[in-house]
């Protein structure tokens, strides 16, 4: 733990070495601003909840996410870091876990940087902070899971470019794997428990359900397994990939 | 004496290509080895994987008594290492970056800043602490290189290529630092100047394409080098023919190149028969043959010679 955690914060110092981290901390809040006001019709809709707000989240890590975790290893093998991380006395383990920690930390101040609009509909209205703060929480898991599939891609390849498309690749697999857009497709020849599996592992849903309000036990532990999952990959993919 | 560092038939493939190939040796505490071998001969391949950074194939590294398989934090924690180029995090500042390390190798808070002050001044790193990685010079970053290397306090330190790129001063800088710490340590560098064999390392062993090809001490180890100890005189170029007809007369000299030195001159090479020392007798048969020559020296042998020998003769299947 304590060695995940020295991991971490360097990373974190890496994060706030440049203006980048700032400026992206710009783009996730005006856009989620932009995106709540204007195409979600936030004042049009007369509620006081943040609805709006959060069901564009999906949508926003796709894009944002693979960026934030797209450096995360392409960067240090690139570099050659990679040879002086994996020659301290850690463990491949406590690198990619203290890693992804980091993004999820800067993640989750981006997340929490868009307070403002809670300060809005709290003004405007009287929402159910309960329902905002699991939203939050959702959102905060969500981001989580991306995180860790852009980590084993990055981990699969030393240019950070490849490493966003491919993440965000992936990311939007998972996303839209419960629309009927995807689903549509297989219900005419899969059986229903395929449909049923498929649609499980979809983040759109498991988040949808947890903006109502509600944390359930086994959405908690599918965002949970998709992180432990995509972080052993990650492992794997460092341990393998390192030399080349 | 204590061994410290055992390879045992050490191998790794990539795929089809044999980096190291069956590589076994021993080293006890005070020794300073030289890796020697031409570029791309699996140098740096053995020695990523003594410091645990790649997996061996085939066979086993021992460092203080711990497998780098089966306890690889146990032997990283051991180690010191510096990698070929020491990347470092650009993006931190040496003292920043000095810190993290001190942090993850357990130097505990409240000694880390003193321990980094020790080194920094050991490193001679004081003007530049507070500056960025990134904008240093090349001879700084191998300086910070080699601070994080020994910040712990390593019983085993290894050093890939630690003075290449380095201006004088600065080599002479890093081979002293690593003559200070050598009766405490082991110490196993690579390179491939000549120069540095003889300077700082007890002991050498020559790779060439994944093998090992000689091992022993560094003066063992230079009398196998090809043209060792040849005698060159330089002369008139109009009495060389003279002077070499001479000198062929002389027991253990094997033969005589002659190579026109331009200006009126020429040099006379003198190649002993099985290494042995001709110097004196060359020396007092040209005096005594009267025939006046303006230098005469021996040549230590040539290390390049060597390695191109080897890879040529191995097959010239060299990996870049």
């Amino acid at each position: 733990m304590r060695n995940m955690w020295i991991i971490a914060k360097r990373e974190l110092y890496g994060y706030f070495a440049t203006p980048m981290a700032f400026i992206f901390i710009a783009i996730f809040v005006a856009l989620n601003g932009a995106f709540t006001f204007y195409i979600g019709r936030f004042f049009d809709r007369g509620q006081a909840t943040l609805e709006a707000f959060f069901s564009f989240h999906p949508w926003l890590y796709l894009l944002l996410v693979p960026a934030v975790a797209m450096r995360l290893w392409a960067e240090e093998r690139k570099s050659g870091t990679i040879e002086q991380l994996l020659t301290l006395p850690i463990t491949t383990a406590d690198a990619v876990v203290g890693k992804h920690l980091a993004a999820w930390i800067f993640c989750g101040s981006a997340l929490a940087l868009t307070f403002p609009i809670w300060i809005t509909v709290s003004y405007l209205g009287d929402p159910d902070n309960g329902v905002i703060a699991v939203s939050y929480f959702g959102s905060f898991l969500m981001a989580g899971a991306f995180l860790s599939i852009g980590s084993c891609m990055s981990a699969l390849t030393r240019n950070q470019i490849v490493a966003f498309i491919a993440a965000s690749a992936v990311c939007f697999i998972f996303t839209m794997s419960g629309l009927d857009l995807v689903l549509n497709f297989f219900r005419g020849w899969a059986p229903g428990f395929l449909i049923d599996a498929i649609a499980a592992t979809s983040f759109l849903v498991r988040f949808e359900s947890i903006t109502r309000g509600v944390i359930e036990l086994r959405d908690l532990i599918f965002f949970l397994s998709m992180m432990v999952f995509w972080l052993f990959a990650s492992t794997v993919a460092v341990d393998s990939k390192k030399a080349a | 004496m204590e061994t410290m560092v055992e390879l045992d038939h050490l191998s790794k493939h990539f795929g089809s290509f044999v980096a190291v190939d069956d590589i076994s040796l021993q080293v006890a505490k005070g020794e300073v080895l030289g890796f020697l071998g031409p570029n791309g001969a699996g140098k740096s391949t053995t020695m990523r994987m003594v410091a645990g950074f790649l997996t061996p194939t085939s066979g086993t590294v021992t460092v203080c008594g711990h497998d780098v398989v089966d306890d690889p934090v146990a032997v990283k924690s051991r180690i010191g290492y510096m990698a070929e180029g020491s990347p470092s995090y650009e993006d931190m500042t040496v003292r920043a970056f000095l810190s993290f390390i001190a942090d993850i190798r357990g130097i505990p808070k409240n000694a880390r800043a003193g321990r980094i002050g020790e080194v920094v001044e050991k490193i001679a790193l004081e003007e530049v602490i507070d500056r960025s990685i990134d904008v240093l010079s090349k001879g700084y970053k191998r300086r910070v290189g080699m601070a994080q290397a020994i910040i712990h306090d390593p019983p085993v330190l290894i050093l890939d290529e630690p003075t290449d790129g380095l201006d004088p001063n600065q080599k002479h800088h890093v081979r002293s630092l690593i003559e200070e710490m050598a009766p405490e340590k082991v110490i196993i560098i690579s390179t491939h100047i000549l120069e540095e064999v003889e300077a700082v390392c007890s002991r050498a062993v020559i790779i060439g394409n994944g093998k090992l090809l000689a091992d022993g001490t560094a003066d063992a180890l230079l009398s196998q080098l090809p043209d060792h100890n040849a005698v060159c005189i330089v002369t008139a170029a109009a009495s060389a023919n003279d002077l070499k007809s001479k000198l062929q007369l002389i027991e253990g000299v094997d033969k005589i190149d002659q190579v026109d030195r331009g200006e009126g001159t020429a040099q006379l090479r003198c190649l002993p028969a099985n290494g042995m020392s001709i110097l004196d007798r060359v020396s007092e048969a040209a005096r005594s043959s009267g025939i006046a020559f303006t230098e005469i020296y021996q040549d230590r042998g040539d290390l390049d010679t060597m390695f191109r020998q080897i890879t040529v003769t191995e097959g010239g299947s060299r990996h870049a």
